[in-house]
């Protein structure tokens, strides 16, 4: 492609840039774009870079509070204060194409980007979570993508040395050639250090760092808002191949190089690449910026500039210094062996202006260009297939049989089952801070030097948002309190990854908004705001879109004391269920499990009762009355009970319980999946100050039993011996991985 | 001028990766026509030298030093010259 | 006693190593740049874990030829103390310092786990506190720590008592099952024959404190520091 090419309507609609949108590009340009033009504009006004159909429906969200120092939008990722002058930067990004193409590259520049994006802003990477969502793992190629995805979650994140702690994995056949790869980072930083992505100052020098450029992501952006077709897997160049050792000497540079205030502004080239950084950062700045694409360091030969600009070839960045301060800079590129090279200048005529070889490629006003995207009200139509769903009676599918091998098959579901096949490829212990690890609600990662901790969790129930997208955002956002709550911790915000089907769709845009109102109102009601995040829209496979998946990271704090764990601990000690049980059937890990059936209404999450319970849930810790504390969430009572015996490997416990079934049937009792319920242990001697605390918050509260035994014993229901629950929930990812023999090899 | 060199593990050592795609292979039906699978490391070199001997004693002290770990690791090399290559290209 | 962690490129456990020495058991320790070729201030040099140079090629195969494995070499020579901690290990390996090499761990996976090792000798400066058959919890976290040694050095490890620990299940047996990653002999550290270089997979500073899990990391660097009062 040369910068000659004649601009045709073939043309323009390969760039998915609509007639109307053109008509935009001229109107702002007072010409025609020649194509590197174009191609910039297509990439910047993409979904994926603009959120052009989002962007309405993401003002519902709440984005202010007393410790938002930077909000969601203005930079990179939000930023909280968390006192003494700490403060954690964070934010979850979907990779969920590339990751259906190549899923071990996919999945490692996903990690390799979200780290940037925290980096960049001053803060030291602690911890990385991440949210997975595949098919049913009776399909080979599931099984051949979540081998290929957490092994390249493994290779970038253990090679960088970032620690992944947690996070979710999730199984329905609704993700079936769509699997959703959302990685979650967190950064550390103290509050004079954190950095804006701003081009400030005419004349201050522009340098590219990192890795040189090629022709690798091509428009991955713009890859980002097409639907998934058969078609895609021949468009394997737009996969980039990440390097994360490359990135480790960035990072540790970086870091290096903020520290010596020679630095104006920098910002990862992600998705867009050159393209995004250039004109954010002016954009951000209200400047211009001058480049000269031939001084862009590159990889391959015959780059023309439309190439270069929209290269998604990763480890790259943008560093804009302080005039005169370019030695010092240089010192510190040199000590890690970094190629920097000085390709432009700020200039001040607010002109984002690219030159290649004495010629100008292109000249597009920066603002325009990054702030001035088309805003869509897209249609949104309540779904048809909702009105058969609500009216689903969950009695019609049978009855359960026995109590003892439903709760098995429940614990065998890979979506319940404990992850560890998976979250023992990643290195979750490196940096020495990680106090919870994975298999508890919330992970935890103490900040040494002080008495602060981070818990953080990613949670969604994509099933309860299919079958009522108002009450699954909510829940989304009140499970992940309710989790990090039980480590006692507080929760301070949450990062969204919200992940749908094709916005053309009323239908499917419907699910956006009623998924974001609900989240909306649980973030209100929590006091938690939105501290950033992403959108991924035209997740669909040729069968149709996968469920609505508002992904939630939830971060809490916790000062002063040891986080709580889940699994219980010492024989005698008194377990009680916080929260009423009710007959909520629908959309229920019961029903998926051993009906197949993925339909009814799911629970209804009472606002005033979640807030309640994440509350008490503090205050019983920060009195230290917390032996454990476990979320009730899917498979319902009997799951969380046996996950508290058994999640701690090596101190595995049996209980003898004795629930009031307060004329509930058995399955309901048992597999219920009302919200607002925990299980928690209180030591015997303490008893007595738990339930006056519970009482006096005038929380519902039965005690049900003690910790003890070899066997799980509720009421005359269940009778299994802890080992047999243990064995059933720990293998069944193995077993059915394992099983596929040595494709793991490929 | 070009060396090639392929790095494999010695036969006296398991190659775990070989075994997975042997099983693999088998799985795909090839179970009768595959006896062995040895996974290893190709490396391209493009070198500057114009004699061959000269060129083939360096690419041996590099295998020793550093391009593969004689503890485990079996290599072996040859030195393609250009006119060599295109000749086997145009046939 | 002063320590000296050596920093590589792509080393990323040298903070925590550096943390355990300086922050949990408050003794003197410094990070030395690979670049820096003189190491002749310090005591007990620390090879950390992390993937040196990407781990491209072969784990510590590039890093071996940095400018401060000439004063790795030449410190060990002198009988001081080097303790490499996995890819540390790796590296000590590549460089010759001590016998074997490391293939893919046999699951072909990374393995992220605690692990119980049993104590194989209290003969070394590295576990002169810990008694022979004693248990450790400690951490991995590789994807090659499958050690593999020809027949003739392994009997020469076990006959000079260059076995430091093994892999075994709760009970102190060395079993298959307990073989995390298929290392011969369900070998998890080695020293050199003068007993003064150490080598091992398992990350003793990452269980240095009860809150982390484990605290029984602390026993192999008190051990030092006990040998270094003596």
């Amino acid at each position: 492609m040369s910068a000659e090419v004649t601009i045709t309507p073939e043309i323009i609609q390969k760039h998915n840039v609509t007639p109307e949108e053109y008509q935009e590009i001229r109107s702002i340009l007072g010409r025609d774009p020649n194509i590197t033009e174009l191609g910039i504009f297509s990439v910047m006004w993409s979904e994926h870079c603009s959120y052009k159909n989002s962007k309405k429906v993401l003002k519902l969200l709440p984005k202010d509070g007393p410790r938002m120092l930077v909000k969601a939008g203005e930079e990179n990722a939000g930023v909280v204060d968390i006192g003494d002058g700490w403060v954690i930067a964070f934010k979850i990004e979907s990779h969920n194409h590339p990751s259906a193409i190549e899923p071990f590259q996919g999945a490692a520049t996903g990690v390799g980007g979200i780290l940037r994006d925290i980096f960049t802003m001053g803060a030291r990477p602690i911890a990385s979570m991440n949210s997975l969502r595949f098919g049913t793992l009776d399909q080979p190629v599931v099984r051949r993508l979540l081998t290929g995805v957490v092994a390249g979650i493994a290779h970038y994140g253990n090679c960088i040395g970032v620690p992944t702690i947690g996070g979710e994995v999730y199984f329905d056949e609704s993700y079936e050639g769509n699997p959703l790869v959302n990685a979650f980072a967190l950064g550390l930083a103290r509050k004079e250090d954190i950095v804006k992505a701003k081009a400030e100052g005419a004349g201050n020098p522009v340098f590219y760092l990192g890795a040189a450029t090629g022709r690798d992501g091509m428009g991955g952006a713009s890859f980002a808002s097409k639907d998934l077709t058969e078609e895609s897997e021949k468009d394997r160049p737009a996969v980039q191949v990440g390097d994360p050792f490359l990135e480790k000497l960035l990072l540790e540079a970086v870091l290096e190089l903020l520290k010596t205030g020679c630095v104006v502004g920098i910002q990862d080239m992600g998705a867009a690449g050159l393209t995004c950084s250039t004109c954010e950062t002016a954009s951000r700045g209200d400047t211009g910026i001058e480049i000269d694409v031939a001084k862009v360091p590159q990889r391959e030969t015959g780059m023309v500039p439309y190439e270069v600009m929209l290269s998604e070839s990763q480890e790259r960045m943008l560093v804009i210094l302080k005039k005169g301060r370019e030695a010092e800079a240089k010192r510190i590129f040199e000590k890690w062996d970094l190629h920097a090279e000085e390709i432009g200048q700020v200039t001040d005529d607010k002109i984002m202006r690219v030159r290649w070889n004495g010629k100008v490629a292109a000249e597009i006003p920066p603002r325009r260009l990054a702030d001035d995207a088309p805003v869509y009200d897209r249609k949104a139509v309540e779904p048809k297939y909702l009105t058969e769903t609500r009216a689903y009676d969950w009695r019609s599918a049978g009855k359960p049989g026995d109590l003892n091998a439903a709760l098995l098959k429940l614990l065998d579901s890979p979506t319940i089952a404990s992850k560890e096949w998976v979250y023992r490829q990643y290195d979750h212990m490196v940096r020495t801070n990680t106090t919870v690890l994975p298999g508890s609600d919330a992970s935890v990662i103490r900040i040494k030097g002080t008495n602060k901790s981070i818990a953080m969790s990613v949670d969604c129930n994509s099933t309860y948002c299919y079958l009522d997208p108002y009450e699954g955002g909510k829940i989304a956002v009140l499970e992940s309190a309710r989790n990090v709550a039980c480590s006692g911790a507080k929760p301070l915000s949450i990062t969204n990854c919200l992940n749908f089907g094709n916005p053309h769709n009323p239908e499917i845009f419907w699910q956006l908004q009623k998924c974001v109102e609900g989240m909306r109102d649980a973030c209100l009601a929590l006091g938690t705001p939105v501290s950033g995040g992403n959108v991924s829209l035209y997740n669909q496979n040729p069968k149709g879109a996968i469920d609505p998946t508002p992904t939630v990271g939830m971060v809490g704090l916790i000062e002063g004391r040891q986080p709580v764990t889940s699994h219980f601990k010492d024989a005698g000690d008194a377990v009680l269920l916080l929260g009423t049980t009710r007959e909520e059937m629908g959309g229920s890990e019961y029903l998926k499990t051993l009906f197949k059936v993925k339909s009814g209404l799911p629970p209804r999450a009472d606002l005033a009762e979640a807030v309640k319970l994440v509350d008490l849930l503090q205050a019983l810790a920060a009195k230290g009355l917390l032996k454990s504390a476990h979320d009730c969430a899917e498979g319902g009572l009997a799951v969380a009970l046996a996950e508290s015996c058994i999640s701690s490997l090596g101190q595995e416990t049996g209980a003898q319980l004795t629930v009031d079934a307060a004329g509930l049937a058995p399955e309901v009792l048992l597999f219920s999946e009302t919200q607002s319920r925990a299980v928690i242990t209180v030591a015997p001697e303490r008893l007595e100050e738990a339930r006056r605390l519970i009482a006096a918050q005038g929380y519902p509260c039965a005690v049900i039993g003690k910790v003890g035994g070899h066997e799980l014993v509720i009421n005359g229901l269940v009778r299994v011996p802890v080992e047999v629950l243990s064995h059933t929930w720990r293998g069944s990812i193995a077993r059915r991985m394992d099983a596929a023999g040595g494709s793991s090899a490929l | 001028m070009k060396a090639k060199v392929y790095v494999t593990l010695r036969k006296s050592v398991l190659d775990p990766q070989g075994k997975a795609v042997q099983h693999a292979l088998e799985t795909l039906g090839f179970g009768r026509s595959v006896k062995d699978v040895r996974i290893g490391k190709y490396i391209e070199l493009e070198l500057t030298g114009t004699d061959p001997a000269k060129a083939g004693e360096e690419v041996r002290v590099m295998c020793e030093k550093l391009l593969a770990n004689t503890v485990i690791e079996d290599y072996r090399y040859e030195i393609v010259e250009p006119a060599r290559e295109a000749a086997k290209a145009a046939r | 006693m002063k320590f000296g962690v050596v920093v590589f490129p792509g080393s990323n456990c040298d903070h925590d190593c550096w943390y355990a020495l300086s922050g949990a058991l408050g003794r003197p320790a410094e990070f030395i740049w690979h670049k820096d070729g003189d190491v002749s201030g310090y005591d007990c040099l620390v090879v950390p874990g992390g993937f040196s140079y990407g781990d491209y090629l072969r784990t510590g195969a590039i890093a071996r030829f940095s400018p401060v494995m000439e004063g790795v070499r030449r410190h060990a020579e002198q009988g001081k103390l080097v303790i490499g901690i996995c890819n540390g290990f790796q590296i000590l390996l590549e460089s010759g310092l001590l016998p074997g090499a490391m293939l893919r761990n046999d699951s072909l996976k990374f393995v992220c786990s605690y692990v119980t090792l049993r104590t194989e000798t209290s003969a070394t400066p590295f576990t002169r506190g810990i008694k022979k058959g004693e248990l450790l919890r400690i951490p991995i976290a590789h994807g090659e720590g499958n050690y593999y040694a020809d027949e003739a050095t392994l009997a020469e490890l076990e006959k000079n008592d260059q076995i430091v620990f093994r892999y075994a299940d709760a009970a102190g047996r060395t079993t298959a099952e307990a073989n995390p990653n298929g290392s011969l002999s369900n070998i998890a550290g080695i020293c050199n024959k003068s007993r003064n270089v150490f080598g091992l997979m398992p990350h003793p500073e990452r269980a240095i404190e009860a809150s982390l899990g484990s605290a029984d990391g602390r026993r192999v660097f008190e051990s030092i520091l006990a040998e270094a009062a003596r």
